[in-house]
């Protein structure tokens, strides 16, 4: 199978190149991932980040023809030749499909992504009701791999400014969750021009996320959780 | 480096509003425009002096008017905000559109009213 890999190495190359590989599959190489080790095991010097291998800790996003995923749930069969692959746009590249996310957690730091409640536990948990505990399905299974802040055009302009879907999505998780009292405190610091505000319902994000997550819908929620408390 | 704590603007939600709801004007006074030009084919110039001599006519027109520069302020605003980074400029743009808008609703005003 055909690939075509950007490469970039910062201490020996002075700008970035593709490098075209041919690659002999074995039966068991199913996912993209598979494939790409595969090919270090021709070339150790290509970088990447992986762990889990199953999409659960969202280490390998990447660019795959195109389009954010993550390599180990990206079935090799749908792919087509040569399969182009580059890092996650509009972060700067440390080397290969290796790229800088702090500017990614950066934002998602900045939304408070923890439940704040001051008042004093129960002798045993917060207890939720079924209705409200469903209404966090679909905002925690997020597993931050930037697939959707990375292919927002928005994000991509204003990376230090806008927060983008990731952050979004789980500014909005906490703010849906009946056991946070500082909903009130998240809406104030949601309502910005650019933080929230510079989504222009482009929906990048819900076209990528690789677990089928829907962050234009968490940022329409939040807007209509501020219109509510306004009027 | 500083670690400063990050909290927003405290705006933007009314001006988020303010482009929905005068798009929804916008929307019905084109409809409006619409089927007034379907009726009254073929337009003459008296055809459109009475549709517009009608006081309602002529405050559905200011309205949707003014919808219409609020809706281009809030996205020649959000422009400004993307492309023009020093701020003493963003600045001074701004203020002249919003000079020029205001200009625009007067002269739409006495257009309306004054023939």
């Amino acid at each position: 199978m055909k690939f075509s890999i950007y490469r970039y190495n910062p201490e020996k190359d002075e700008k970035p190149y593709m490098k075209d590989y041919d690659v002999e599959l074995q039966h068991t190489d199913r996912m993209l991932l598979d494939a790409i080790l595969r090919i270090r095991s021709m070339d150790d010097s290509l970088g990447l980040r992986k762990s889990c291998r199953e999409g659960v800790c969202g280490s390998d996003g990447m660019n795959i023809n195109g389009r954010n995923g993550l390599a180990c749930i990206t079935p090799l069969k749908d792919l087509k030749e040569p399969v182009v692959l580059r890092p996650l746009p509009g972060l700067p590249v440390i080397r290969d499909l290796i790229v800088d996310m702090s500017q990614f957690f950066r934002q998602y730091h900045s939304v408070k992504p923890y439940l704040i409640n001051d008042s004093p536990p129960p002798q045993k948990e917060r207890l939720q009701s079924p209705e409200d505990r469903e209404e966090l399905n679909g905002l925690y299974e997020c597993v931050l791999c930037a697939c959707c802040s990375t292919s927002c055009p928005s994000f991509w302009w204003n990376p230090d400014k806008f927060l983008g879907p990731a952050a979004l999505l789980q500014a909005y998780r906490f703010i849906a969750d009946t056991r946070d009292e500082a909903t009130s405190e998240r809406l104030d610091n949601l309502d910005d021009p650019y933080r929230l505000f510079r989504c222009h319902t482009i929906m990048n994000c819900v076209d990528v996320c690789p677990k089928g997550l829907n962050p234009t819908n968490a940022i329409g929620k939040i807007k209509e959780q501020m219109v509510k408390r306004m009027v | 480096m500083v670690n400063r704590v990050v909290v927003g603007a405290h705006y933007g939600l009314r001006d988020w509003l303010i482009q929905r709801i005068s798009a929804l004007v916008m929307v019905a006074y084109v409809c409006a425009l619409m089927l007034f030009f379907y009726w009254s084919a073929p337009l003459t110039y008296d055809s459109w002096k009475t549709v517009l001599s009608h006081p309602f006519v002529k405050i559905f027109t200011l309205l949707s008017i003014i919808a219409l520069l609020l809706h281009a302020w809030v996205g020649v605003r959000d422009i400004f905000m993307d492309y023009v980074h020093p701020y003493p400029v963003r600045l001074m743009l701004q203020v002249i559109v919003i000079l020029l808008l205001m200009m625009y609703a007067l002269w739409a005003a006495t257009l309306l009213w004054g023939m």
